[in-house]
């Protein structure tokens, strides 16, 4: 629990910073950035990374904080967790981001923790990745040679890893603001309070006079990056969301039936939204009862959603 | 349903006898003292062993095997030497002439093979986290980072991980002599006759995982040396027993050793050890003349700090069709592990005598294999051999309520021992001195609104709600208080169980209560202050206790096995009262009355039928003094005392678990949780009910989340909190508590000991709990912990009633394999 030795950098604008990784590159070096420390220093302590030096951006001016932009929200990247979940923008205009938020690990962690660490850190089992993508929201990546847009579907490219290259820092995302005929769920399946997530569904679902017009649903955990439920977002639309009676299958029935033996529509569809996933197997799951999972946590993500 | 529960209820009872500071009679004993330690634990006002710092200070860091099994063949700590701020690197071969064995003291049978356990391996390591070379450096951080240069070359050996494989002909063999560690037999009645045509036999295998005790403190070892004698600080429940062990293991005199456990950040057993780690620091001490300190790491801990549970057991159960047990049988397989640690063997026969639980029957039979596999060894953990034992009977008789369509507490009631019945000699040979099931029943029942919850049982069935409700129930009693010496001895431990008290009452009128028990975290500061308050009649705020370093508190048994209250607690009882002849004497002669004139009451000596008297305070300053005392007086007011208890005393209770499952993704959520305990006479309800609570908290832990999970290798994998799984607040239901007071009849206060109580009765209870509500899918057993997969899997694999498994998702258990 002791991290091998590493330098420390703080540097005092975004500039430097962009400097400092631009140059550690350029030399070889293997630095990284820190921000809230709640995934790297764990990763460090445990010896499991050996940076040669952390770029300490925790107290650059200008990366932290929330602004309503008109059609979309800005989160900075160096807000914190408690921030975001404290920021009445947040809730009012992305609530999808404040649910997840809310779920995410205990109140001291949410301190110090970071919206742009979550992303750019891009565990398959945090929360905020797949809101994201739920979302489609926007990277905004800044280097030593200028700015960029990565949009969320094209940000997580593999197992921690994304589009950002080396020397880049994320400083923000765009949230798109969503309608009033949208809603929202972030269904979080864990075993204990304070956990990551076995799996998480973020759902959202635009409802028109009772059916799902449309449903974009995000997937915690079921891969090696955050996935789109696709084939189940696909079979949502147009169903009517009215008639489900939200109860799982009786003692003997097949899986996915209702009790009362009818077939719900809804509960069909969300019957696929495993489809294309690659569950991974750990000793709080293996894949086949994560799909399971996935499959039973959509239909009750979105049936909040659009409730 | 849960709202007409009164949660708070016990709570505000106890906070109102606080406020009000009752009781009536003025007595300390009975009343909820806000414990008088706390703050300083609290605040962090304290000494752990982790923050002492000496002149000159050292650090040790441990390289540990990452093999299960495997042949040394070269260590080479050459390069760590060259780091900077190595003072010393060192391997086993350098401890070799002076390390010793770690102790075993509890040879269990004649049979028994205790294999040599070098505190840090030179030829063979056992398990993944055996310590094969050290660091000594000037820091911490150079000495771990000082580790990474040090290479150890390993040829790999067969681990051996499954008991029943272990056993089997031609299995690789964890030591020369073999992989069965002792095999233990008991019987009582003729189990032949009870189970030959018997109407009813109940057969389940249980498994008890194998648990990691996760005390807040980790372990920490100081050593220091003055070049003629030795200080060892340690995180340890047992710094009496450490210290003769240490004694024993390394050669060093027992008169020249201290061993000094500061406030230690609780054990559950954990700390009920002699480490490796304690006897390397010493001799490192020892060699290079500096003091030494090492902390684990939580990681580490996981790895290192002994194992709890790990057994199989078979049981059998013979019963008529009315419901009466004929007779039980047991079969264990206990997992020692790679070596037998302090009591490692003898813990699963601490369970030996409590299979037959609170019920009447014929017959009993136990026996008991011990096996060495290549995981990390297993010892005490809260309970020991209780809470497997309780478990296994709890969940058996629930199996024979549900195989005779009888309700579970309607068959108990057939066959528990009824309160007109004590002392009652149970067919395993102890005696039980006292207790009321019926009433702890009956006051739980109420509490948690049984016949209420049955009904909406019925109603989810019928309904079909993918929510399903369970009731299970935990009728435990246990064995506790350990131990007399005598039965020590006839089960071949190789120690006493007696407690040592010493009470000075100092020339002010202070008192000064020197204990051998040893707490980290159970509060007897507060506790033993309130016994020695109405015994001397003093008040709790002059009442200092003292306890935990050899040389204060010279002799002791320390403490474990909910031993303290009624064996160290009765000590400064005895203690007390000796003081208290003593100072009657000196009031009788400086009132110049007969000694029998003289009466005590509240703090003051008077002769009786006269205003005039001594307080106890005048009494000691005149002892102090000692210008006028009887003849032969020696010129102290004190007293030393060592108990020897004459039984075990047997706490019990009901403990009631309603738990919905939800059958679509298998998660369990405990919705009310009852337990009415019956812990005889309470000295502090305070106290009591924070042992209860913690208690339950970590047998719903076993029942639902924790569990030490090693892969195919012997890697262990839940080396972190993330993987294995500790409930916090969050998890856990509001806790209904309540008592029956049923004194025990075999010591003075009435007390019974609750440290484990809550252990022992809540895992039974919940997993009952869970199987109740999916009776209804053909279910009638879910292993443990029942995390979501797995009772998902088992409602996958199960076949209810009228149905085919098919078409259910093919999920079973069997497919994937167990991970
Ligand atoms: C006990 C515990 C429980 C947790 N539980 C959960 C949970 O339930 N759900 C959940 O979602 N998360 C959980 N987390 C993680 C938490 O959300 C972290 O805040 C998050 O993963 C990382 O954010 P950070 O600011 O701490 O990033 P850091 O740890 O500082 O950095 C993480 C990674 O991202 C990179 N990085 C950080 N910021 C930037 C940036 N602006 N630009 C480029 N790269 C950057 C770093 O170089 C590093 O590689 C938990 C953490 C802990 C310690």
């Amino acid at each position: 629990m002791i991290p091998a030795t590493f330098d420390y950098i703080r540097p005092a604008s975004l500039d430097e910073a962009c400097h400092v990784l631009r140059d550690a590159g350029d030399s070889g070096d293997d630095v990284k950035v820190l921000a809230g420390g709640q995934s790297l220093l764990p990763l460090l302590r445990l010896r499991l990374a050996y940076p040669s030096a952390l770029v300490d951006l925790g107290r650059l001016p200008g990366l932290r904080g929330v602004e309503d932009r008109g059609d979309h929200v800005f989160i900075g990247a160096l807000t914190t967790h408690d921030e975001v979940l404290r920021s009445p923008v947040v809730r009012e205009h992305v609530p999808l981001v404040a649910m997840a938020t809310a779920t995410v690990a205990d109140p001291a962690v949410r301190h110090r923790g970071t919206f742009g660490g979550s992303l750019a850190h891009a565990d398959p089992a945090g929360d905020l990745p797949a809101v994201a993508l739920a979302l489609d929201c926007v990277f905004i990546a800044r280097s030593a040679e200028g700015e960029r847009e990565i949009p969320a579907a094209e940000f997580f490219t593999d197992y921690l890893e994304t589009a950002l290259r080396p020397g880049e820092v994320l400083i923000g995302v765009r949230a798109p603001k969503l309608g009033a005929d949208w809603g929202f769920h972030y269904e979080k399946f864990t075993r204990t309070a304070q956990a990551w997530a076995i799996v998480g569904v973020a759902a959202a679902v635009r409802s028109e006079g009772g059916d799902i017009a449309e449903a974009r649903i995000g997937l915690t955990n079921m891969g090696p990056t955050p996935l789109r439920a696709q084939v189940a977002e696909e079979a949502l639309r147009g169903l009517g969301v009215a008639h489900g009676n939200g109860g799982g299958p009786a003692p003997g029935s097949a899986p996915g039936s209702a009790p009362d033996g009818a077939r719900d529509p809804v509960r069909d569809a969300c019957g696929q939204a495993a489809e294309g996933a690659s569950p991974p197997s750990d000793l709080h799951a293996r894949p086949d009862y994560r799909a399971h999972l996935a499959r039973v946590l959509t239909y009750r993500a979105v049936r909040a959603a659009s409730a | 349903m849960t709202e007409q529960l009164d949660a708070g209820l016990v709570g505000r009872q106890i906070a109102e006898s606080d406020q009000l500071g009752d009781p009536k009679d003025g007595r300390e004993v009975g009343r909820a003292r806000r414990r008088k330690e706390d703050a300083r634990l609290i605040t962090g006002r304290t000494t752990w062993t982790d923050n002492i710092q000496l002149p000159g200070m050292l650090y040790v860091a441990f390289l540990r095997s990452p093999i299960a099994h495997a042949r040394i063949t070269r260590v080479d700590a050459s390069a760590a030497r060259a780091r900077p701020g190595v003072v010393a690197a060192l391997t086993g071969r350098d401890f070799a002439d002076e390390q010793g064995s770690l102790p075993c003291a509890w040879p269990v049978s004649e049979d028994v093979v205790i294999p040599d356990h070098p505190p840090m391996a030179s030829d063979e390591v056992r398990y993944v986290g055996e310590a094969v070379a050290c660091v000594v450096a000037t820091d911490r951080y150079k000495a771990v980072d000082a580790l990474e240069a040090i290479e150890v070359d390993y040829e790999p050996l067969e681990a051996v991980l499954d008991m029943t494989e272990a056993l089997a002909e031609g299995s690789p063999k964890v030591h020369e002599a073999g992989n069965q560690a002792f095999t233990w037999k008991f019987s009582g009645g003729d189990a032949e006759a009870a189970f030959r045509d018997a109407p009813v036999v109940i057969d389940r295998t249980y498994v008890q995982q194998r648990l990691i005790p996760t005390a807040m403190e980790p372990r920490a070892v100081v050593a220091t040396t003055d070049g003629g004698s030795f200080t060892v600080y340690s995180a340890t429940q047992i710094p009496h027993i450490l210290r003769v062990m240490l004694a024993l293991t390394t050669g060093i005199p027992e008169h020249r050793l201290r061993v000094i456990a500061p406030d230690v950040g609780g054990g559950f057993g954990s700390k009920l050890q002699v480490t490796a780690e304690e006897v390397l620091c010493l001799l490192l001490t020892r060699r290079l003349g500096k003091p030494v300190k090492w902390t684990e790491s939580r990681s580490e801990g996981n790895l290192t700090v002994h194992h709890g549970r790990d057994q199989i057991q078979k049981i059998s159960l013979a019963a008529e069709r009315d419901g009466r047990i004929r007779g039980v049988r047991v079969d264990l397989l206990a997992d020692m592990g790679a070596y037998l640690m302090l009591v490692t063997p003898g813990i699963p026969l601490l369970g030996a005598f409590m299979y037959n639980g609170i019920y009447k029957m014929d017959a009993y039979d136990f026996r008991c294999t011990g096996v060495f596999t290549t995981k990390m060894p297993t010892d005490a953990y809260r309970g020991a051999g209780r809470p497997e034992a309780t478990f296994a009977i709890e969940r058996t008789v629930d199996e024979l309520a549900h195989e005779l369509g009888m309700d579970p507490l309607e068959v108990r009631r057939r066959n528990w021992i009824t309160h007109q019945e004590f002392p009652y000699a149970t067919i395993a040979g102890l005696t039980y001195d006292s207790g009321n099931y019926e009433a702890a029943t009956d006051r739980a029942m109420a509490l948690l609104g049984y016949d209420k919850l049955r009904a909406e049982q019925a109603d989810r069935r019928d309904r079909r709600d993918p929510v399903q409700l369970g009731i299970g129930v935990s009728t435990y009693t246990e064995m506790c208080g350990l131990a007399p010496s005598r039965v020590l001895g006839s089960l071949s431990y190789g120690a006493g169980g007696w407690e040592h008290a010493a009470v000075r009452v100092l020339p002010t009128g202070k008192v000064e209560v020197v204990t051998g028990s040893s707490a980290h975290g159970q509060g007897h500061e507060t506790a033993w202050s309130q016994i020695a308050a109405d015994a001397l009649g003093v008040p709790f705020e002059d009442v200092s206790v003292l306890h935990g370093d050899t040389a204060i508190a010279p002799q002791g048994m320390d403490t474990y096995g909910s031993r303290s209250l009624v064996v160290g607690g009765i000590a400064v009882l005895r203690a007390c009262e000796k003081v208290k002849a003593k100072a009657a004497e000196l009031a009788a002669h400086l009132l110049e009355a007969s000694p029998d004139d003289v009466e005590f009451s509240t703090g003051t000596f008077a002769v009786r039928g006269t205003s005039e008297g001594k307080t106890i305070q005048e009494l000691a300053l005149a002892a102090f003094a000692a210008h006028d005392l009887p003849e032969g007086f020696e010129p102290r007011l004190d007293a030393e005392v060592t108990f020897d208890p004459e039984n075990f005393s047997f706490p019990h209770g009901t403990h009631l678990c309603a738990a919905e499952v939800d059958t679509e993704t298998g998660m369990v959520r405990i919705r009310s949780y009852v337990a009415v305990d019956d812990v005889g006479h309470v000295v502090n309800p305070l106290i009591v009910e924070g042992q209860v609570h913690g208690g339950i908290a970590q047998g719903i832990a076993q029942a639902l989340f924790e569990e030490a999970v090693y892969d195919s290798d012997g890697n262990l994998l839940t080396t972190t909190m993330a993987d294995y799984l500790i409930p916090s607040a969050a998890d856990l239901p509001d806790f209904v508590t309540d008592r029956t007071e049923t004194p025990a009849a075999s010591n003075p206060l009435g007390v019974k000991g609750v440290g484990e109580a809550g252990t022992i009765a809540s895992t039974p209870a919940v997993v009952n709990a869970i199987v109740d509500a999916l009776r209804p899918y053909g279910v009638n057993d879910v292993p443990m912990p029942c995390t979501p997969e797995r009772v998902w899997r088992t409602l996958a694999g199960a076949a209810p009633p009228g149905s085919t498994a098919a078409g259910r998702g093919g999920a079973g258990e069997s497919e994937g394999g167990e991970r």
